[in-house]
């Protein structure tokens, strides 16, 4: 008779190194420093989280016409439902706001048909930067096709803003790139030219580039001649991110290996050719985080128009605090503002990272 | 063909130097052009006016209040003084900003990479939410949702002899007596104290390899000898505490509401970039030299701050710098909020009671150029110290 050796089966492992438990004490309970940072941050959210519920959703007042609505000692949220209109729209006649949601669709619209491939890209791209945004000025300014005229004093709100941010980085772009192959450019003058512009725009803060704008530039120019605020403003802001675009950019060319200029030069290709069809397409890839950093920091410095007088979202925000019928909604304005502001740009962020997947192409050095 | 060596492409516009130089005499003409084109429109329009130019407005009276002021100055001083207390103001809340960003930085940025998952979870959403939304955005929060809420004068909140209301933050204010001249002495003898104890236990160290804690021991021997002294003089100081009456608080030292909300906000938001900041530095230096460490032998703690932490810095302060740069430039939000700096009260006041845009507004310009300049002066000169020296 063979005594066949029967290997009794392993244990199950300790209660304590698997599961929920083993995390926990890898994770929160593993040192007494470590118990102690738990327990504080437990505490921190103690005293955080359950107010700012109840304050936000639990005794909240989402509907009513008036601060008289709100009597459950939470937020009133009807406050945000009464302004709303303004908060978007800024002063934009009640009635004429379809042309705003209309240039905005459009634009989801033709964006989103990059998405087609049937559909030829360049075309798209002329379409976008070049017919949507002769449309869109006329369906924003009227005076055409019967359209009612709608000064630009009127326009505010996240409308405002939106449309400083994207002007302001699209107009950016070309210049931001013209400066830095300036600034990289062998010509002395050329170079000092974008040096000197670079970096007397990059060492003033935006508040002062926007005085500058909307005082300092009647003044430069000759008598009757003279264009709205906005433009002014959009001039300034322009003017101000591309010098932030030119060293983003110039980061980028900075990265591209010698030889890659060299084989461009060997083929034959002149500067242009080579930059355009060489060299820009490598560099841009792979600044693209910088890029969408820089329109993020564009869009939050938006906000500073407010100061200059132009009332953007966070403005129509602020001048809606003041309203006598509403007193003590401040926090629930910001908190709107906050929530719209931190939607998009952390959006906008993410939107990055998944876009620099996406190009990777695997010559990545590691 | 008859002459090959002169084909017939080869003219003087081919060279690329002659290009390069056509181009660039165009370029500097439209330049010159323009400034002079923008120069002449402007004296037209001085003109026209009636605005004379220059600095002279400087030496008139001022005649407005100015709330916040380090030096001495009424209504009656002059836009010279103002520009003075402005520029003071600017430079005090950037510095503090500076320091007090850093060691919110400095904390979140280890917090992220914390071994601790709630810690971790807690500083991601600090800096995720502060990085993503505008600095203007929290300074109004700061200033018109909390500080504005806080209770009137006589319903202060209190802590120890510290008051806290809507009219800012008072603190006891030291009032310094006769026999002072005595602790200064003593701390300036201390500090010489100090620092031979450090320069006594580097040199020991190079000669023999044994550790002294040297910083422990001249802090302590800071904080011991001005005790000592403090009391050999008889404690020389008093407090002058606030003291809250009906509609308002007397005596003290009051950091004004404006202040605090610029401060905070600035440094919270600074903070958020820089904790980023930190944790890839942190994140940068190899695994391998953690490793190599501690199979020497060195405790955490020295691993931590004699290779990973040096290893870091040179990551971390280039941009480091400009994160300075941008608070000391994003100082100037404080005109939303009425902290008188300098934009506030140049660009604002001065401006609109004299009319004097382009004196104005190139001073500041001229102002924060130079801030700008001196804090990556002397950031670059910090850099190159601590940058790998390579052979």
């Amino acid at each position: 008779m063979a005594i066949i050796f029967k290997p009794s089966p392993s244990l199950p492992p300790p209660v304590t190194s698997v599961g929920a438990v083993a995390w926990v004490r890898q994770n929160l309970f593993s040192s007494p420093l470590n118990i102690f940072l738990t327990l504080f941050s437990l505490y921190i959210l103690y005293l955080l989280v359950p107010p700012v519920i109840e304050w936000a959703f639990i005794n909240a007042t989402w509907e009513g016409s008036s601060k008289a609505a709100c009597t459950a000692g939470g937020a009133c949220w009807a406050f945000i439902g009464v302004y709303f209109d303004q908060f978007m729209y800024g002063l934009y006649p009640e009635a004429e706001t379809w042309r705003i949601n209309l240039a905005v669709i459009l634009l989801v619209v033709m964006v989103g048909a990059f998405a087609v491939k049937t559909i030829n890209k360049l075309y798209l791209s002329i379409a976008i930067l070049v017919v949507y945004p002769i449309v869109a000025y006329f369906l924003f300014a009227g005076g055409v096709f019967g359209l009612e005229v709608v000064e630009t004093s009127l326009w505010g709100g996240l409308f405002l803003t939106v449309l400083l941010g994207v002007i302001g980085i699209v107009a950016s772009f070309p210049l931001g790139i013209v400066l830095a192959l300036g600034r990289r450019s062998e010509m002395p003058i050329a170079k000092s030219v974008c040096v000197v512009f670079i970096e007397t725009i990059r060492a003033v803060p935006l508040i002062t580039i926007l005085f500058m704008a909307s005082v300092m530039i009647p003044l430069f120019l000759p008598e009757g001649l003279n264009f709205n605020k906005l433009l002014r403003v959009l001039i300034g802001i322009t003017l101000f991110s591309a010098a932030y675009m030119a060293e983003v950019v110039r980061g980028g060319l900075q990265a591209i290996p010698k030889g890659q200029y060299e084989a461009a030069d060997a083929m034959g290709l002149t500067y242009w050719q080579s930059m355009i069809l060489v060299i820009l397409p490598q560099a841009l890839k792979l600044v693209i985080p910088g890029i969408v950093n820089s329109f993020i920091a564009l869009f939050k410095d938006t906000t500073l128009v407010y100061i200059v007088g132009m009332f953007d979202f966070l403005g129509r925000i602020q001048a809606a605090n003041h309203d006598s019928n509403w007193l003590g909604t401040t926090i629930e304005g910001y908190a709107f503002a906050a929530l719209i502001y931190w939607v998009i740009c952390f959006g906008m962020s993410r939107y990055s990272m998944a876009l620099e997947r996406k190009l990777e192409t695997g010559h990545k050095r590691n | 063909m008859s002459d090959n060596t002169t084909p017939s492409n080869n003219s003087f516009l081919n060279d690329a130097g002659n290009r390069a130089l056509i181009f660039q005499i165009l370029l500097l003409a439209m330049v010159v052009f323009a400034g002079y084109y923008l120069f002449s429109n402007l004296q037209a329009n001085l003109d026209n006016r009636g605005i004379s130019t220059g600095f002279s407005f400087f030496n008139e009276p001022a005649g407005f209040p100015i709330l916040i002021h380090l030096i001495e100055y009424t209504e009656a001083n002059t836009y010279g003084r103002a520009f003075v207390v402005a520029l003071i103001n600017t430079f005090v809340i950037s510095l503090l900003g500076i320091i007090l960003a850093t060691i919110i930085g400095v904390i979140m940025g280890l917090a992220r990479l914390s071994k601790n998952w709630l810690v971790a979870r807690l500083a991601t959403v600090y800096i995720e939410t502060l990085r993503n939304i505008p600095l203007l955005l929290q300074m109004f929060f700061w200033y018109f949702a909390v500080l504005a809420a806080l209770p009137a004068p006589r319903d202060s909140y209190e802590f120890a002899d510290f008051l806290l209301n809507k009219r800012g933050i008072y603190s006891p204010n030291p009032l310094i007596q006769d026999g002072f001249g005595l602790v200064i002495f003593g701390f300036i003898l201390s500090i010489v104290a100090s620092i031979g104890v450090i320069i006594w236990a580097k040199k020991r160290q190079t000669r023999t390899g044994l550790w002294f804690p040297a910083y422990w021991t001249s802090l302590g021997v800071i904080v011991g000898i001005t005790f000592i002294f403090l009391a050999m003089a008889g404690f020389p100081i008093e407090f002058d505490l606030p003291q809250k009456s009906r509609f308002n608080v007397t005596g003290g030292m009051v950091l004004p509401p404006e202040f605090v909300a610029v401060l905070v906000a600035l440094s919270t938001y600074t903070g958020a970039f820089i904790a980023e900041i930190v944790r890839a530095g942190i994140l940068s230096v190899n695994w391998g030299q953690t490793e190599a460490a501690r199979s020497l032998g060195l405790r955490d703690s020295m691993t931590q701050r004699l290779i990973v932490l040096p290893q870091a810095l040179r990551v971390i302060i280039p941009p480091l710098t400009s994160q300075y740069l941008n608070l000391a430039k994003n100082s100037s939000l404080g005109a939303a909020i009425a902290y008188p700096e300098l934009v506030a009260v140049v660009m604002g006041t001065t401006l609109n009671q004299t009319g004097q845009a382009i004196e104005t507004i190139g001073l500041c310009m001229l102002v924060y150029g130079s801030l700008s300049l001196s804090i990556s002066v002397f950031m670059n000169w910090y850099n190159n110290k601590m940058s790998l020296i390579e052979r």
